[in-house]
This record gives C-alpha cells, sequence and structure tokens, in this order.
C-alpha cells in the first residue's frame, strides 16, 4: 500500500498525524512540507503520531517525522512521540542524543583578496626558506661526506646507481633515437632547398651534445628517478622510518640523500653522452634511409662538427641537472608529510619543480655561453 | 616494587607548555618519571600524547619549560650532546618504523652497527639474541613486508633494546593489533622493563595495558589543556576527582567517583 499520511483532530484540540502504507526510501512518500502544511495555519497545540497502520517503515518516515519535530519546536507545538512505532522513536531520540555543532553551520568567511595574496606571499617566503633550509643541510652533509664523517650505506649508493644507471637506459634510448630522428627530419627539410642536407649531421650532432641530451636525460630522470626518490622518502617519513634514523643520532640527510644525490649525480654524465650517441644514430637513421648521405660521409661530417667544448657544455649541463633533480626529488620527500595524500603530492611536486628548474637552468647556461662566446 | 622512598626521579618535567606555532596543546605539565616506573602518557585523541613523547625523546623542542633527564636540562644541551644522550634512548613507534630496505638483521644491527665498535660477528650474535627475545628468532632475513603487523612491532621493540637503553618509549604499542598480540606486546614491555631495568614510558589509550602495565601515569586533559590526573592509574581511578579522568578510565560508564569502584577492572 501506498505510504500515506492523514490528519485529524482530537476533541481536545490535538492534531493527529496517523501514517499508513509503506515508506520506503525511494518510493514516493509524502514531503515534509505537506505536511508542515497540515500544521501552518490551525491553532494546533499538541501534536500526536498514529503509526497502527505502517505496512512497514525506514529511515524516510524518521526524517520526515524529525523535519516535523524541528517545524513544532519552532511554532511552539508540543509533540508526542508515544504513537510512533518503538525503533522510530528510539532512532528519533539517538540522532538528537548529541546536540548539533552549533558553529558548524555558519559558512567560512572567504577571506579577502588581499588576505589570500598575503598568504600567498608568507607560503612563498617559507618555501624560499625551507629550499634553503635544505640546501644548507645538504651543504653540511657534503662536507662531511669530503672530510669522511658522512654515515651512509656503500649498498645504497651502488642500488641507486643501478637503478637511475643501466635500469635507464632503455627509456633514455627510446627518447634520444626519438629526438635525434626528430631533429634530423626538421632539419634535413628546411636544409634540402638549399642543397645542403649534409649539413644536417651538424645540427642533429651539435644539437644533441649541447641540448638535447643533457635536457632529454634531466626531464626523464625527472619524471622516473626524482618521482622515485620522493615517494620513496615520503613513504619512510608517514611510516616514521626517518624520525627512527633521527632519534638514532643518525642525520637523515647523510643517510638518506647523499647516496641517492651522489648515484644521480655520478651517473647522469654517463646518460648524457649515452644520449648523444644514440641520438646522432637516430639521425643518420634518417640521414642515410630517407635523404641519400651515406653513413661514412653522415659519420665523417658529424665527427669535424662536434668538438670537446660542445660535449663539455652538455655534460656539465647533466651534471647541473642531475642535482636539481635529485635535489627536488629528496626534499619533497623529506618534507612530505604525514598522510597517504602527502606523498602523492611530494611526488608530484618533486617532477614538476625538477622539470622547471631544468629548463630554467638551461635558459640561464645558453646566455651564459653566448657571453662567454663558447 | 621497589619503596616509594628509595626511588629517584628519572625524567622531571616542570612548567611545560607545548605546541603548534600559535596554538597551545598543553600548559603547564609539571610530573616526574622515576627511575624504573612503566609511566603512561594517557588522554583522549588529539590531546597531544604523542607531542609530549616526542617532546620526551628529543625530536620536537617544547615552547617554554624544562624537561630534565636527572641533573640535565635536556633541551638545553646543544644538539651534538643531545644527540649523544639519544642514544640511550630505545623507542618503538606507533607503526613500528622498521626500514623497509633492510631486513630484520639490518634493522637490529644498526643501531650496533652505528654506536659501538663491536665488530661483525658479535654484532651478528646480539642481533639473534634480541630477535630471539621478542620471539622472532630465525626471521632474520626477513624483510618487514614479509611479516606481520605485530611481528613488525616485535622487530621494532628489538631494534629499541639493540642498545640496551635507559629510557623506553612506546608510541601505541598495541594499537590495531588482535588481543592476543596485544597482550604479547604488554608482556614483553613488563618483561624487559624488569629485566634490562630500563624506565618505560608509553603513549596509549588502551585500558587494559595501562592498568596491568603501568605503575605511574598522566592524563592529559583536552578541556583544561593541562595535566588531569597524575600517579598510579589504579590509584587514580578510585581517588580522583576529576570527571574527565574517571571516564576515560571507565570508558566513559561511569562519570564521578561513586560509580568508580563498580568498574575497576
Amino acid at each position: 500500500m501506498k505510504a500515506n499520511v492523514e490528519s485529524r483532530r482530537l476533541p481536545d484540540g490535538a492534531l493527529v498525524l496517523a501514517f499508513s502504507g509503506r515508506w520506503h526510501t525511494g518510493q514516493p512518500t509524502p514531503s515534509s512540507s505537506d505536511v508542515q502544511a497540515m500544521l501552518t495555519g490551525s491553532d494546533v497545540q499538541r501534536l500526536q503520531f498514529d503509526g497502527r497502520r505502517l505496512d512497514g517503515w525506514d529511515s524516510s518516515l524518521v526524517v520526515l517525522v524529525s523535519a516535523v519535530v524541528d517545524h513544532c519546536a519552532s511554532l511552539g507545538v508540543d509533540v508526542d512521540l508515544d504513537g510512533l512505532p518503538d525503533g522510530a522513536r528510539r532512532l528519533l531520540s539517538l540522532s538528537r542524543a548529541v546536540p548539533r555543532k552549533a558553529d558548524a553551520d555558519v559558512a567560512q568567511d572567504q577571506p579577502s583578496l588581499l588576505a589570500r595574496l598575503g598568504e600567498r606571499g608568507l607560503l612563498a617566503g617559507q618555501t624560499v626558506r625551507d629550499t634553503l633550509d635544505f640546501t644548507g643541510e645538504l651543504a653540511l652533509s657534503v662536507m662531511r661526506l669530503i672530510r669522511g664523517q658522512a654515515r651512509f650505506r656503500s649498498v645504497d649508493v651502488l642500488e641507486t646507481i643501478q637503478e637511475c644507471g643501466w635500469q635507464a637506459l632503455p627509456i633514455v634510448s627510446l627518447i634520444s633515437a626519438l629526438v635525434g630522428l626528430i631533429l634530423a627530419f626538421m632539419g634535413v627539410v628546411q636544409l634540402r632547398q638549399f642543397g645542403a642536407q649534409i649539413y644536417v649531421a651538424d645540427l642533429v650532432g651539435i644539437g644533441m651534445a649541447r641540448e638535447m641530451g643533457a635536457v632529454m636525460t634531466g626531464v626523464i630522470m625527472a619524471g622516473r628517478t626524482g618521482a622515485a626518490f620522493a615517494a620513496n622518502l615520503g613513504t619512510m617519513q608517514v611510516n616514521e622510518e626517518i624520525d627512527a634514523l633521527q632519534t638514532l643520532g643518525v642525520s637523515p640527510v647523510d643517510y638518506l640523500v647523499l647516496p641517492r644525490m651522489t648515484a644521480l649525480v655520478l651517473m647522469m654524465p654517463l646518460l648524457c653522452v649515452y644520449s648523444v650517441f644514440v641520438g646522432i644514430l637516430g639521425g643518420m637513421v634518417v640521414g642515410v634511409g630517407a635523404f641519400d648521405i651515406s653513413a661514412i660521409q653522415y659519420l665523417t661530417q658529424t665527427r669535424g662538427s662536434l668538438t670537446v667544448t660542445h660535449i663539455g657544455i652538455g655534460v656539465f649541463k647533466s651534471v647541473i641537472f642531475g642535482l636539481i633533480v635529485a635535489m627536488c626529488g629528496c626534499m619533497q620527500g623529506m618534507r612530505c608529510g604525514r598522510s597517504a595524500a602527502a606523498v602523492g603530492n611530494a611526488t608530484t611536486s618533486a617532477v614538476v619543480i625538477a622539470i622547471v628548474y631544468i629548463v630554467v637552468a638551461d635558459g640561464l647556461f645558453a646566455v651564459l655561453t653566448n657571453v662567454l662566446g663558447i | 616494587m621497589r619503596p616509594a622512598d628509595l626511588k629517584q626521579p628519572h625524567i622531571t618535567v616542570s612548567n611545560l607548555t607545548m605546541g603548534y606555532g600559535d596554538f597551545i596543546l598543553m600548559r603547564d605539565l609539571d610530573f616526574t618519571v622515576f627511575r624504573g616506573d612503566v609511566f603512561a602518557i594517557m588522554g583522549g585523541s588529539g590531546c597531544g600524547k604523542s607531542t609530549l613523547m616526542r617532546i620526551l625523546m628529543g625530536l620536537k623542542a617544547p615552547h617554554t619549560g624544562q624537561v630534565q633527564y636527572g641533573d640535565i636540562d635536556f633541551w638545553m644541551l646543544g644538539e651534538a650532546e643531545r644527540e649523544r644522550m639519544m642514544r640511550h634512548f630505545g623507542i618503538l613507534y606507533q607503526s613500528g618504523a622498521l626500514w623497509s630496505s633492510m631486513t630484520l638483521a639490518e634493522n637490529v644491527g644498526l643501531p650496533l652497527d652505528l654506536h659501538t665498535d663491536l665488530d661483525r660477528d658479535e654484532i651478528v650474535q646480539i642481533v639473534r639474541f634480541k630477535l630471539s627475545l621478542v620471539g622472532l628468532g630465525g626471521f632474520e632475513d626477513f624483510y618487514p613486508s614479509e611479516i606481520s603487523g605485530g611481528m613488525r612491532k616485535r622487530a621494532g621493540l628489538a631494534r629499541a633494546i639493540a642498545l640496551d637503553p635507559e629510557v623506553l618509549f612506546f608510541d601505541e604499542p598495541s594499537a590495531g593489533l588482535d588481543p592476543v598480540s596485544a597482550k604479547k606486546i604488554d608482556d614483553l614491555i613488563i618483561e624487559i622493563n624488569q629485566s634490562l631495568g630500563a624506565t618505560v614510558i608509553i603513549v596509549t589509550h588502551e585500558l587494559p595495558s595501562i592498568f596491568t602495565i603501568a605503575n605511574n601515569a598522566v592524563f592529559l586533559d583536552t578541556t583544561t589543556r593541562t595535566i588531569g590526573g597524575n600517579g598510579d592509574p589504579k590509584q587514580m581511578l578510585e581517588t580522583s576527582d576529576n570527571p574527565d579522568v574517571i571516564r576515560f578510565l571507565t570508558r566513559g560508564e561511569a562519570t564521578g567517583n561513586s560509580n568508580a569502584k563498580d568498574v575497576t577492572p
């Protein structure tokens, strides 16, 4: 039977709400505004309920009664709950056992634009201070390393070398070969207009050695290893493993950051040189395969154009990029909060910040090498 | 237990105020932990129990006030000296905090490796002994991810007692464990307290643990933001006139002194 509610007046002036039928959530039931409408206008002093004709009920009935009781309270009408089913009465009193938190309803004041701007400014200042703090700690730690006082497990260095060394080769090979290929295609199409397609070897060689080798390995390592550092150290922070080191009197920077940074800074130049080599091969595939340059010609041209300076600049940059990736990854991990969500955030920021810094640093290098004329 | 007058103060906390930034968690904390005590820090969730413990073990500085170990003002020491003192602490973290990239033997052996001049063989022997003390003999080469939560806690305990500490800190040792494992940890704590003679500081809100193992305690009251009660928890239950303490110690079943005796465990 359909859920229904009817009102009737008793001789003493009380209003009785008689519920009938099946009251189930999801099925049509009378709305509380319908019921409230029965109350307003009439000079009711007391409200009673009658649940004898109910076939079944769930929370939908209690929610409606609760709304009616609230409404009655605001009208100053007495409510007598005795006619309700026992379970419904108990649910209702349970829901009212703890009074609602009074100030929770008030919408949080949106701070003014100026306040938000100020907060952002303070936050930015804090970030700069944190970064300086971490750089300082790291510098002290490197000093201890030089003096031979830093304590870490050499097996950690070796493991990280393996992780960010040869295990990174497949992805570095793929990306570098493709970048070499793309450079060659772009270059050769333009150069052919002047019949100078042989210079594509110079373009690819110098482009890879000075720029793309270092930048691409930097970006790959930021996404691969920097993220892993942040996630790894962040998880250790959440598990209190870093606290455990600290209380043991071990500097977490020595023990955790130093091995990772050393390994990455050692591996980056190697990866960079490897990437340059693969990139040149990629360019050669295009030159030889599609544009009638012989392999010997291509390689001789490349050898003629590449100087130690070009390669040196690339290698130097890769060391700096390695430092940037390791620092961003480790700093975000070490400064991570103590929840699982914080680890995710730390990992994301590690990658984003590292890539931004790599590009910015690369821009600075471009200006610097231009000024120095190398 | 030794008579009270023979007890020497081990840790004295006076006028301690703690918090984060401008937010004050607790103020005017004064209490004494005696040598050999099993001292419980009790209180509802978020009252600052763990923060107080982090201050006692040197991971977080108090806003104001003193923490004295014997006659030494812990937080007035230089960082290097404080770190030296911290080597005499053993800590069991809530999660166990075992280093996940190391085996159990390496976890327990690291403190020995760092702070003693023992050679490999001696360290291996000590590690085996400590692991067998907590019932994990034979698990030396397991990684933390390969054992159960209760075993991780016990391995953490083995690491905490690696250097025979003077003070042992336990952060919610039985949280998240089944009753049998929890009881096992409690038994181990008593056993180690009595055999090593270490002072034990334990943060917990497990009532069975509090009543069976603690002989001294402090209750941090969130409403007044200071100490709500201090002393033997069993006596506190009978004599305290602070309704918050009674409510806590009876799981909220009793609200005043008159009912307290009915629910003594």
